[in-house]
């Protein structure tokens, strides 16, 4: 049995897609886990055999009793194989769950498939330098699965379905959140973009950055994008800017780095880009080494003049 | 406040180039570290000392070589350290586990690890040991405050600021953000010398050692670029860049 839960929608129908094949391989039935939401029915119109509505009171994300819940209705139902959605909440949930079953938990994985009828993971390691192709020796197996890594089945309003609603049993723990506050984002799919201007902690202050935008505008899709500093730190862009590692990864056709030094972690997020163009003032800056073309110079100088060329090539 | 820092040592996984003809990453030859975040780690455990009194102890499953890199924390203000020796620390359910045996078996009020390590980036193991040590979890927390009786953090996640309020025992994982690691000064790094490091036989412990997975292959991923940079003359440069953006049809 595959079980699947996700608290964002979209990544639980995504997950649908591929646990209903890896269920089909094996002939086995695919759940849907909702805690404390109950439109059941979408579920199994996009490929769910079962949806397992947990009641409770909980208002908010919890991980160590949604743990619990999870860890209960896998036993109940003898689940094989966990898919959960790899957001941060997810991240935190499988592994404590993997600990809770005692078992084997795989995140972020890049691709998932049976190979010699084993069930087989890839992901990516060291920092984004290598691919490591994982199995598990016991079961439940337990993976995370990022976003838009499969597009969900399409609806099919003839298809039936088991909803089971009940409450589950856990334990409180005494920790308590006592504040949520949603940042604004900007909507922006860096992921999906042609072209990304991205900019790093060589501009020296917010404001500056506008200079990128102005460029970022004369390209398809008019589409910023950062380093970690500068959302994670200085929240100059909100999240969806944030390129890399532990951002988004992303694959334009054409990526323009400005002020960026090219650590690895930034790579990570960008390597798959068609054209990487990098603008820094040191020669030496590692960016250079993963550039197809690369401009030495100060941004304050070059940025202008580059956005000056193209506009007049455009022209 | 006995604060526990969970600590990894780690290839410096900048230094990997991939063998073009195997096609995987080259192992041999990298230099060593510790783990980029859990220096943010030892940083936050020795800045709740300084306030609440206390003591900090690094635990770690590695290598036996760890110890040259452990002494690093000392030398940032951890008071000692345990290292538990074992050569390939990649599955989290053999780690976690004796991590979770060895603090189990200390008093302690915190624990803290990082984010996601730099060579496996899954941050699992936190989660793990504090499911283990059956304690709540605190993840991604990028401002940190201890009180002697309770800690309030908040925790960054992507979009949404959630804070979070929790009685001792509770373990933490950190993000880059969180604070600036402090560089160690000569005379702490002589001092770290005196400071004590135990090694733990990790089959002393009470803990199951049961792998969850097996790595079976790890593929290199390589990257090719064309290398073509303008120092001299930047306004040529520029020319050609926006020649060669526009042939390859990029300006739309
Ligand atoms: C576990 C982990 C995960 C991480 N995940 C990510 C991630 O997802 N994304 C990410 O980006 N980073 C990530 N990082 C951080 C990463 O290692 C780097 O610290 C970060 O990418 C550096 O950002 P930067 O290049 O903007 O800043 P810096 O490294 O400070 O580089 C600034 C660059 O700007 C250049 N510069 C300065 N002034 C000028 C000027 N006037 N004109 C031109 N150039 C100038 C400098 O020469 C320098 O190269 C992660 C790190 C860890 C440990
Ligand atoms: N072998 C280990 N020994 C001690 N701590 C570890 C070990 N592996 C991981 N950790 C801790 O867990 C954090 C997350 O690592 P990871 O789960 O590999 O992303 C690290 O930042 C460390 O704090």
């Amino acid at each position: 049995m595959v079980l699947i839960y996700s608290n964002e929608k979209n990544l639980t129908l995504e997950m649908l897609a591929k646990g209903r094949e890896l269920a089909d391989e094996q002939g086995k039935e695919v759940t849907v886990v909702l805690i404390g939401e109950d439109e059941a029915d979408e579920y199994i119109q996009h490929g769910a055999d079962k949806v397992f509505v947990a009641e409770t009171d909980l208002k908010n994300f919890k991980v160590e009793e949604y743990t619990q819940m999870i860890a209960n209705i896998a036993e109940k139902l003898g689940s094989e194989t966990i898919m959960i959605g790899s957001n941060k909440d997810g991240n935190e949930l499988a592994p404590r769950l993997a600990a809770m079953l005692n078992t084997g938990c795989v995140t972020g994985c890049t691709d998932i498939y049976f190979k010699d009828g084993e069930l087989t993971t890839e992901r990516v390691v060291y920092s984004g330098n290598a691919i490591a192709v994982e199995q598990f020796t016991g079961k439940p197996h337990i993976m995370t699965i990022p976003s838009k890594l499969y597009d969900p089945l399409p609806a099919d309003s003839s298809r039936t379905g088991e909803v089971t609603k009940e409450s589950v049993d856990y334990k409180t723990f005494p920790s308590e959140i006592t504040n949520i506050q949603v940042m604004e984002s900007e909507g922006v799919n860096v992921e999906a973009a042609t072209s990304i201007v991205s900019c790093g902690r060589g501009f020296k202050n917010k404001e500056d950055t506008k200079m990128a935008e102005e460029l970022a505008r004369l390209l398809p899709g008019e589409t910023l994008g950062c380093s970690r500093p500068l959302s994670a730190d200085m929240k100059w862009f909100t999240e969806d800017h944030w390129i890399g590692l532990s951002g988004h990864k992303v694959k334009p056709k054409v990526y323009i780095a400005i002020g960026i030094s090219g650590q690895i972690q930034h790579i990570a997020g960008m390597r798959d880009s068609d054209i990487i163009v990098a603008i820094n003032k040191d020669p030496e800056a590692l960016i250079f080494k993963s550039a197809d073309y690369g401009l030495v110079g100060d941004l304050y100088e070059v940025l202008p003049k580059l956005t000056a060329a193209i506009k007049e090539k455009m022209a | 406040m006995n604060i526990v820092v969970c600590a990894k040592e780690v290839l410096d996984v900048s230094q990997i180039k991939v063998d073009p003809k195997t096609n995987k990453p080259i192992l041999q030859g990298i230099d060593k570290k510790i783990s980029d975040i859990d220096k943010n780690a030892v940083e936050e455990a020795v800045k709740i000392k300084e306030k609440l009194g206390g003591k900090v102890t690094v635990v770690s499953v590695g290598p036996s070589e760890a110890r040259e890199y452990i002494k690093e924390l000392l030398a940032m203000g951890a008071d000692e350290a345990k290292i538990i020796p074992l050569d390939d620390t990649r599955d989290y359910n053999v780690v976690s586990n004796l991590l979770a045996a060895v603090i189990n078996g200390m008093e302690y009020d915190m624990v803290l690890c990082g984010e996601a390590s730099i060579d496996l980036f899954s941050g699992q193991m936190g989660p793990r040991v504090a499911q283990k040590l059956d304690i709540p979890q605190i993840t991604y927390a990028k401002n940190v405050d201890a009180e002697a009786d309770k800690l309030t953090a908040d925790r960054d996640l992507s979009g949404k600021k959630v804070t979070v309020e929790s009685p001792y025992p509770v373990l933490l994982t950190v993000t880059k953000e969180i604070n600036e690691p402090r560089l160690p000064s000569l005379m702490e790094i002589l001092g770290a010398a005196n400071k004590p490091i135990e090694t733990i036989d990790p089959s002393s412990l009470e803990a199951e050692v049961e792998a969850g997975t097996k790595i079976s292959d790890i593929k290199g991923v390589a990257m090719e670029r064309k290398n073509v940079i303008y120092k001299d003359d930047i306004d040529e440069g520029i020319k050609e860049l926006v020649d060669n953006l526009a042939k390859s049809g990029a300006l739309g």
